[in-house]
């Protein structure tokens, strides 16, 4: 995962590109022009592989993102292509996949968490104590006040209905596995995903 | 799916029906034009419009939204008219020659057991007759007029050409060609393939639809074969592994269900899991699904679940309904029955039918929680954004959290795609601003939780204060230590018959086979059992070698089950143990076991003349063409209409849709009739935006960017409305302003001798997002859901459609 193929194409392409923009009389101009431009994109970049997050072909990704992964450099995610070993998409992406850049990098994308009060019009940023405090004080409340321990009937049925989840569908399985735990432990019975839709 | 997306190169004949792929699916779809170019494979598709895949097409057949059964029923009864079924195939690998016990019937349009005041059947007739041992009598002569074959024949008797047209609105020329395509596959060495997806399952039938077509590949011989089987191309990145994992609210990981009410103790609950074989000598896998319930009850609870304890069994949460699914939620909370709802990326009030009644379901809530990477439309749904939603903040008094998130590239973890491989990705850069992962968020919650019961008390605090919990990061687990998790460890040193220790304590195991009921192996997810081994992590493989080029690659990440790339394979060859297609064989016996490109999903070592059947997981060890007590409506599949249909059921007036549908009374009230609204609409996706995310990416808002409908040059015509023109579409839940584009792809039916004009609703719009503001798709559809899963039915409904004036602003 580690091994950097852009960085084996940048020697082996430029090369190449320099040698046949010659036979057709770019002259040095072009060929120094051809060995900089393309390479300098991503010389810099780490080269992570990764998966789209959108349907479930599951097209290979590498992701190129500045900085080198030391302990005080930031990650900037800089460019994403299809990966070209993977055995389904090889290196191809349709029109999501290859704008993959713009929904990780979308003026929409959530920085804070937010809470908006009961009747108020607007969203109040608010800090991540505050935010898990109060869902945790409101869960308990719901559980406490409705678990159903025993039915009409007398048997242990040890389940919570008031209070329910929509689990994701591109989040991984691990995510999906702990959020499994917590919700069951919890005796939560109103839980479905986005199989369905 | 059964196969690999590369196998589908593979196939003679490729039908996409109940999908797009082209469209949807396009990387995945290359593997189709392979199969025509290096296969000469012929692609057929039967769709309601002329869509990408079908200009690809070698065949395209139109059919009207919601008649799918009508059209399979009807390729089910030509070929068994022309005797176009792989003989050897059908008799061995299917209950075609089981017989089924007096008792059994169907009659205008219901199967025998049908309880009109509940809407469902008591289903013990659908069975077969047993012997004194409990085994299913057989007949192999298929003399026995009880016999599935034979009952099954004369079930698809009705479904003429002539039916098929009349119902499905295809020219029975069309639906001849379509059927005689099909037929050519029933050659033992060549293979259809059966693709598709949503416009299959969004249907009050919806698995209905899936079971004919799975029980035609049956009769053709093509599943576990190269190039064929049942192929369903999932919608999101992860939601195979969802469903693998159980995130449903009757399922556990690994396809292990959620205890009943009725089943009290764990006796009661694994008295109706034996899953004893109904014919001699059957593998019946699912024999051991207590090793796996007790492998997973020690990798939640640990040491807290004994045996003494019955391995803590009264500690999962038990079911006094079948499902509480998403439609069931929102029923609850449109009538004051729910508190709380956590949205962990999923946008509902865009997603789910009737979005009025989403809206209005959830300003009932007293708190309400969305964990996004995007700021979704269900975190606003208390605000006014004019008409696409018109709510008055001041009269809601939801609490709401909008959680930040990460997003695929900034998190590791294992994704499980359409073939059932777990690829492990990893994190790119950090998450912007404060934006935490999903299992920090989850991890949080839970340690508020825990700390309030432990020091508070509370309701029933056992299973929550005995959760193991034993990561080394505890607040933020390392997704490849909640992996091993699921991968499962012994627990004891696990040793073979001769003492040895195959196995010592602590160790994560090779797979689920050295699983124990014991209480000596963990496993959270038996299925996902060797993805992450002694030897590693095995879904980060990247080996891209792929034997004979067949389209498997087996050292390419890791599928479940057992790294196994075709299920059912051992189908794949005759009953000596050789291919049926010598060209592209999977496995085949060689004397002493079965060797070839991938795993067999049979005993390695099992001789093929011990007559034990392909499908291991079945009691019966055989595919089913009769699928005894599986489904809610019926063991074979019989035509219903849509619950807004534009016609009525010419088979049988008296039962039109589905009998054992669930239909709440205010969603009942809400269902238009043909009168008020006399066009069938459908609604789907386009290949530029995924679902209603990239309307927040700028290259996808740019490409598409503003809400319309498709509609015929007839209809258009007939309308008055014009290209590039406003239209109100309306059905009786709500209505949406929007442009139309007049196109020729929709042409109108000839359903039971009228024309019926079919609209097309690209769903992708709403108000959040860098595209133009738009109402949803979902303000329109129906809330009924398929009777088995309760897939909401987007593929057929009613609306109405007028030209509009521009609308202000």
């Amino acid at each position: 995962m580690n091994l950097s193929r852009r960085g084996f194409i940048k020697l082996t392409g430029a090369t190449l590109a320099g040698s046949s923009l010659g036979a057709l009389g770019f002259g040095f101009a072009g060929c120094a022009l051809a060995a900089s431009v393309r390479p300098f994109k991503l010389t810099a970049t780490s080269e992570t592989r990764n998966t789209c997050t959108y349907c479930s072909v599951a097209c290979g990704i590498l992701i190129y993102s500045l900085g080198d992964r030391a302990k005080n450099a930031k990650s900037d995610i800089i460019h994403i292509e299809g990966d070209p070993d993977h055995p389904v998409n090889r290196g191809t992406l349709c029109p999501k996949g290859s704008a993959l850049l713009d929904i990780v990098h979308a003026p929409t994308r959530l920085k804070f968490p937010q809470y908006r009060a009961p009747g108020s019009s607007e969203f109040k940023q608010v800090s991540w104590d505050f935010a898990l405090d109060r869902i945790a004080t409101l869960m308990k409340q719901d559980r406490d006040a409705n678990f159903i321990a025993k039915n009409a009937a007398g048997s242990t049925v040890n389940r919570w209905l008031t209070t329910g989840m929509l689990a994701a569908s591109a989040s991984s399985s691990e995510t999906s596995y702990l959020t499994w735990k917590v919700v069951r432990s919890l005796g939560m019975v109103v839980f479905d995903n986005q199989a369905r839709v | 799916m059964t196969n690999t997306w590369q196998d589908i190169k593979n196939a003679n004949v490729v039908v996409v029906m109940g999908g797009n792929a082209a469209e949807a699916h396009p990387c995945g779809f290359k593997w189709v034009i392979e199969a025509k170019i290096e296969n000469n494979a012929k692609l057929v598709v039967v769709d309601p419009r002329f869509t990408r895949t079908a200009s690809v097409a070698d065949m395209y057949a139109p059919i009207r939204p919601g008649t799918d059964i009508a059209f399979l029923n009807g390729v089910i009864r030509y070929l068994l008219e022309k005797d176009a079924i792989q003989h050897d195939y059908v008799r061995a690998f299917t209950n075609a020659s089981f017989i089924v016990k007096a008792g059994f019937g169907f009659e205008g349009g219901l199967f025998t057991g049908y309880d009109e005041a509940t809407h469902s059947y008591d289903k013990s007739s659908w069975e077969y007759d047993f012997d004194d041992q409990g085994f299913a009598k057989i007949d192999d002569s298929w003399q026995d007029p009880r016999c599935v074959i034979n009952l099954l024949r004369k079930h698809v008797d009705r479904y003429t050409p002539e039916m098929v047209s009349r119902i499905c609105g295809t020219p029975q020329d069309k639906f001849l060609q379509v059927c005689e395509l099909f037929a050519t596959t029933a050659a033992p060495g060549k293979a259809l393939t059966s693709l598709f997806a949503l416009g299959w399952t969004q249907h009050s039938v919806g698995a209905q639809n899936i079971r004919t077509m799975a029980m035609v590949q049956l009769l053709l011989g093509n599943i576990g074969v190269a190039g064929g089987g049942m192929n369903a191309l999932r919608g999101h990145s992860n939601i195979q592994g969802l469903t693998d994992v159980g995130l449903l609210s009757n399922q556990m990981p690994g396809y292990l269900s959620l205890p009943r009410d009725t089943e009290a103790t764990f006796q009661d609950y694994m008295s109706t899991r034996q899953f004893k074989p109904l014919r001699p000598g059957q593998t019946s896998y699912y024999q051991n699904y207590r090793k796996f319930l007790v492998s997973f009850q020690k990798a939640f609870f640990g040491a807290a679940a004994q045996a003494d304890n019955d391995w803590a069994y009264d500690w999962l949460p038990k079911l006094d309904i079948p499902l509480y699914d998403i439609i069931k939620a929102f029923e609850m909370m449109a009538n004051g029955e729910m508190n709380g709802y956590i949205c962990q990326g999923f946008n509902p009030l865009q997603a789910f039918p009737d979005k009025g009644k989403i809206r209005r379901a959830l300003g009932k809530l007293k708190f309400l929680v969305t964990m996004d990477p995007l700021d979704t439309e269900t975190s606003r749904f208390w605000e006014n954004f004019g008409p696409q939603n018109p709510s008055d903040p001041a009269s809601i008094q939801t609490e709401v959290f909008q959680l930040p998130t990460t997003c695929f590239a900034e998190e590791d973890g294992s994704l499980v795609n359409s073939a059932r491989w777990l690829q492990w990705h990893w994190k790119a850069a950090d998450a912007p601003a404060e934006a935490k992962s999903d299992i920090w968020i989850m991890a949080g919650l839970f340690h508020r939780l825990r700390e309030m019961y432990r020091k508070d008390g509370g309701a029933f605090p056992d299973p929550i204060l005995n959760l193991t919990w034993d990561y080394t990061n505890p607040t933020e687990p390392d997704p490849a230590d909640l992996a091993k998790d699921m991968n499962g460890r012994a627990l004891a040193d696990l040793k073979d018959a001769t003492g040895t220790v195959t196995t010592p304590a602590g160790k994560l195991l090779d797979g689920f086979a050295q699983l124990r009921d014991d209480g000596a192996t963990a496993s959270g997810c038996w299925i996902f059992s060797g993805c992450y081994t002694e030897q590693g992590n095995q879904m980060a493989r990247r080996d891209a070698t792929d034997p004979r080029e067949q389209g498997i690659a087996p050292n390419w990440a890791w599928a479940w089950p057992a790294n196994r790339r075709i299920l059912y394979n051992r189908a794949s060859a005759d009953l000596e143990g050789k291919a049926w297609n010598p060209d592209k064989p999977i496995i085949e016996w060689n004397g002493s076991r079965w060797v070839g490109i991938d795993v067999p999903d049979y005993g390695p070592t099992t001789k093929p003349a011990d007559g034990v059947g392909p499908f291991i997981m079945n009691a019966e060890g055989v595919g089913r063409l009769f699928a005894r007590d599986q489904m809610v409506e019926g063991p074979f599949p019989e035509h219903y209409e849509p619950l807004e249909s534009p016609t009525e059921n010419v088979l049988h007036p008296k039962v039109s849709s589905n009998p054992a549908a669930r239909v709440f009374a205010d969603d009942r009230a809400a269902f238009g009739t043909a009168p008020d609204f006399p066009y069938v609409a459908t609604t789907y996706r386009l290949t530029e935006h995924f679902h209603f995310w990239t309307k927040h990416a700028l290259i996808n808002a740019i490409l598409q960017p503003e809400e319309f409908i498709e509609i015929g040059e007839a209809l258009a015509k007939e309308k008055g409305i014009e290209q590039g023109g406003w239209v109100r579409l309306a059905s009786k839940r709500g209505f949406v302003v929007c442009k139309a584009y007049v196109t020729k792809r929709i042409r109108p039916l000839m359903v039971d001798g009228k024309p019926t004009h079919v609209i097309g609703v690209p769903i992708h719009w709403g108000f959040t997002g860098q595209a133009r503001k738009g109402y949803g798709a979902n303000t329109l559809t129906p809330s009924v859901g398929d009777a088995n899963t309760q897939t909401p039915e987007f593929k057929a409904f009613l609306v109405n459609v007028e030209k509009a004036g521009t609308p202000v602003a």
